[in-house]
């Protein structure tokens, strides 16, 4: 019980520290290096959601880039269509549409464009989660899908590009709530927005987990059939919990277009998908404070990286998969464990050792005998 | 009625391609319990080897013979990318027997690499490898109606690969020990069959066969270091509907995905064909969520 | 023969249960009255755990009828999906312990005891002080009550059957469905199992699968003999043991001195 405790508090002074951190970033960082660690804090987000699906629940959804990018595309809409003013917006009249197509409409409004940030990634998560769960798709059955539903998402938007402007996305915004996006109060209040809702998310997702609905979620991980005949209906936790990391994944996506000022199919597809998860991996996953230490070093290192080298990103990250989850499951988090795990193995082997040779021993004197 | 044989025949010919691919992917699956993302890789692997067998014949071998490079080129296929997956299994995919979810990840990143090395030997841009002249022609059949030779190749030496595996399965004392592994896997541990041998031959054969799947698609286009990454969707969702460890199941699986995105996309567009094919697995799913063939087990939670 | 049955809690009739070609369950017609601990016996393949699976909606029945009644009303199972069953009141432990190693002990009965299972009620999260009782109790009896806080992982397999068998309990079944209960446990752990059952009996009716003849003759009111998907004979454990087909194909020769111990 202690040791729990001591667990526990030891996580938690870890995420002050890291909220305090990003707190006071804007104050002593330039603001390149804020506008990064923004955008970071919007891939924190996804994560803390696809921690909660992977982590928790153990579903591996490998098209989370599709909720993103519909939260990231609602949100673009809405500022497209303010930026374009009165006019239609650039790629359409370059791609000779005359009138503005029917469901930018809503996009008109602000308020309609925020609902449907959030309404239309969990409208699509309900039904795809629905499909699935409720028919005991499950494993890497879903897995697989959930890839191919990135794929598919991917190629509709390059196929739309009289309506979404294409592989090229949606880009050229210059005002937000009619402000202009280049503003440093806008960019500092769109880093504190950002920030504000990263903490809210892990806020609410540690009640979760600590909740009741958190120890059902463990359970179907463990074991899905088990839980049903303990009185469950695994299909309706797991629907939840999908529904609820596409929307934490669709706010991100609203919040990271109007700081880095462009989406593009690029970012739903399959790469960026599954990019998402090695997130959660190399941070921990099933803690919630992995995923955020995992989105912001990742990406940072990304930066880095490929800043001084680009060849060399892809391998790095290939091997980081590749290291991450055959030697180091727990993730960074896990790191302080490491001495103690690396002892027990080399007592582990002392007493097999011994054993042995007092084997050995007994061996010899019956033999003796 | 023309331009409705011909779609058919488009159809069946992206199935041969499907189901090349799909065949080590879902004996490998059923066999270990692993997914490999990498199985792309060796679908390119195939490919630049081909390539590089050409260039090696364009400047050895006297232009009579050219044409022979294509047979090398099979073979040759088949053993780099086989030794590729030898090395993959042994290295890494061994400790990941059972864990399908983590192992899905892992050999993502072995694709990443595998990727980026390409993109380091060959260069980015795509490189075009040239066809034996004897596919060039089409076979006519009426003024309107044309096969050509290309596909009618691949269909060709899918169905020999599937033949050879099917024959390997079902009438060879290897391919015996392959299925009782698949089926149990300690009992036939337990009974003499070197499980450790059976995984690696199994994996490698696997990996040589999306080798070949690659040497067939230099016939069709240029390729570069994602070829196999826009094959791995389609030849995922070819396991998936069909089901896991069964041949009928990759061969029915590779015949509706290939059949469904050609002909989605000869009604609709390119996009839409994808999007259209994508629900069809959803809903074929939600009669067999673990595909149309399954072996099906009594354990409660696997 | 005949077993005296009061009102029967569950009442199979003529099921069959077909996998493939293979007929694992053959028109079998039994019931299990209130307060009964039944078991089922048999060689192994006999179908008795297949049995068990499609009284809890494991299986699907491919004819005749599982019926339930909970005092108020009766329900046909087979139409009833397995988490409303087990709301209505029958539990299922399964032949390998299966708690929830990732959660605590304490997690894992919380669980269980939870009154109601739907989404909303898991967010707000609380049990109640009844529950909370009913928790410790359960845990008090089985000796796991000084490791709660702990994982089901520290565990030996005996104490994993019985936080199982206490989780179970919790859920405060009508029925419940035990598929060898003291499979891997040493006899006195067994002994300690049957005077659980003994109590738990009062409150429900139980069934259930076991090799240990042992054990049977402890606690069993009456038995069902299953042999090839069919049942051989049904009666009281003595009926059981004097019956020569049963000595036959299960017993052996030796009859009850062949008891396995």
């Amino acid at each position: 019980m202690e040791s729990l405790r001591n667990k526990i508090s030891g996580r938690n002074i870890v995420a002050i520290l890291i909220f305090l951190f990003l707190l006071t970033a804007p104050f002593y960082m330039s603001s390149f290096r804020t506008n990064m660690i923004s955008k970071y804090m919007c891939y924190a987000l996804v994560a803390i959601g696809i921690d909660m699906i992977w982590g928790y629940t153990g579903i591996l959804s490998l098209g989370h880039g599709v909720y993103f990018g519909l939260g990231a595309y609602c949100m673009a809409m809405y500022l497209k269509l303010e930026s374009s003013g009165t006019g239609l917006p650039d790629f359409m009249t370059w791609s000779g549409l005359t009138e503005l197509p029917l469901f930018w409409e809503p996009f008109k409004s602000p308020v309609i464009s925020m609902i449907l940030v959030i309404a239309v990634p969990t409208i699509l998560a309900l039904v795809i989660g629905y499909l699935t769960f409720l028919n005991r798709i499950k494993g890497v059955y879903f897995s697989i899908l959930s890839q191919a539903l990135a794929a598919a998402m991917a190629t509709l938007l390059i196929g739309m590009q009289k309506y979404l402007g294409g592989s090229n996305g949606l880009t050229n915004f210059s005002t937000i709530f009619g402000k202009s996006v280049y503003l440093p109060a806008v960019k500092s209040a769109m880093y504190y927005i950002t920030l504000a809702f990263l903490i809210g998310a892990f806020v609410i997702c540690s009640i979760l987990v600590k909740k009741r609905v958190g120890k059902v979620l463990v359970a179907i991980r463990d074991g899905e059939n088990r839980t049903r005949f303990m009185g469950y209906n695994p299909a309706v936790y797991k629907v939840f919990v999908y529904c609820l990391s596409a929307v934490l994944a669709g706010i991100a996506g609203a919040l990271y277009v109007p700081q880095v000022g462009i989406i593009s199919p690029n970012d739903v597809n399959i790469s960026p998908s599954i990019e998402m998860v090695i997130w959660v991996a190399i941070g921990g996953k099933g803690t919630l404070i992995g995923p955020i230490i995992g989105a912001l070093v990742t990406n940072f290192g990304k930066s880095i990286i490929s800043e001084n080298f680009p060849e060399l990103w892809s391998y790095f990250i290939g091997f980081m998969f590749i290291f991450v989850i055959l030697l180091l499951p727990g993730g960074i988090v896990s790191l302080k464990d490491v001495p103690r795990r690396i002892i027990n193995k080399i007592n582990l082997y002392k007493e097999k050792k011994m054993d042995n040779e007092k084997n050995k021993k007994v061996l010899a004197k019956r033999q003796h005998n | 009625m023309e331009l409705f044989i011909s779609q058919i025949f488009n159809g069946l010919s992206v199935s041969s391609i499907l189901l090349l691919a799909a065949l080590g992917l879902a004996i490998t699956f059923g066999l270990m319990g692993v997914i490999n993302m990498a199985h792309g890789e060796f679908i390119m692997i195939g490919a630049y080897t081909t390539y590089v067998i050409q260039n090696i014949f364009k400047s050895n071998v006297p232009e009579k013979f050219f044409d022979t490079y294509f047979i090398v080129s099979i073979i040759m296929s088949f053993v780099i990318a086989g030794i590729f997956g030898l090395i993959l299994e042994r290295l890494i995919i061994r400790h990941l027997y059972g864990r399908v979810l983590d192992s899905l990840l892992v050999t993502w990143g072995v694709s990443l690499v595998l990727q980026q090395l390409a993109r380091t030997i060959f260069g980015s841009s795509n490189v075009s490898v040239i066809p034996p002249s004897f596919v060039d022609n089409n076979l006519k059949v009426t003024q309107l109606l044309s096969f050509s030779y290309k596909r009618i190749f691949i269909l060709i030496m899918a169905f020999i690969c599937v033949a050879l595996v099917a024959f390997i399965m079902y009438k060879t004392r290897a391919g015996r020990n392959v299925r009782a592994t698949m089926q149990n896997r300690a009992m036939a541990a337990s009974l003499g069959v070197n499980t450790n041998i059976i995984d690696a031959g199994t994996f490698a054969i696997g990996s040589g066969f999306a080798g070949i799947a690659g040497c067939a698609l230099t016939f069709l286009g240029p390729i570069g270091p994602t070829i196999g990454t826009s094959y791995i969707v389609d030849t995922f969702m070819t396991v998936v509907v069909g089901g896991v460890g069964r041949i009928v199941g990759a061969i029915t699986g590779s015949f509706i995905i290939g059949m469904g995105t050609s002909s989605f996309e000869f009604f609709t567009s390119a996009s839409l064909g994808k999007v259209i094919t994508f629900i069809v697995v959803i809903i074929l799913l939600q009669i067999k969520p673990k595909g149309i063939f399954t072996i099906s087990t009594r354990s409660l939670d696997d | 023969m005949n077993i005296s049955v009061n009102t029967p809690v569950i009442e199979i009739k003529n099921a069959s249960i077909t996998f493939g070609n293979f007929k694992a369950v053959k028109n079998v017609t039994t019931s299990i009255g209130k307060n009964e601990i039944r078991f089922f016996i048999g060689p192994n393949g006999a179908g008795k755990t297949t049995l068990l699976d499609a009284i809890c909606g494991k299986n699907k029945l491919s004819e005749g009828n599982i019926l339930y009644n909970d005092g108020n009303r009766e329900y046909s199972l087979p139409k009833i999906k397995e988490h409303k069953i087990v709301e209505l009141g029958i539990g299922r432990k399964f032949q390998a312990p299966s708690v929830f190693s990732g959660i605590t002990i304490q997690e894992n009965m919380e669980l269980a005891v939870a009154g109601s299972k739907g989404l909303f009620s898991s967010i707000k999260g609380n049990i109640t002080k009844d529950e909370r009782e009913r928790i410790d109790d359960a845990l008090n009896f089985v000796g796991l009550y000084d490791m709660k806080n702990e994982y089901p992982t520290k565990l030996s397999h005996g104490q994993k059957q019985w936080l199982e068998i206490s989780m179970i309990c919790v859920l405060k079944p009508k029925v419940m469905l035990l598929d060898e209960p003291v499979a891997g446990m040493g006899r006195r752990e067994t002994e300690k199992t049957a005077e659980l059952l003994r109590i738990i009996k009062n409150d429900c009716s139980i069934i259930v699968v076991e090799h240990d003849m042992k054990f049977v003759k402890d606690v069993s009111t009456s038995v069902t003999v299953l042999h090839e998907g069919s049942i051989l004979c049904e009666g009281s454990i003595d009926d059981i043991q004097n019956n020569q087909q049963v000595i036959d194909v299960y017993l052996g020769r030796g009859g009850d001195k062949n008891v396995k111990n």
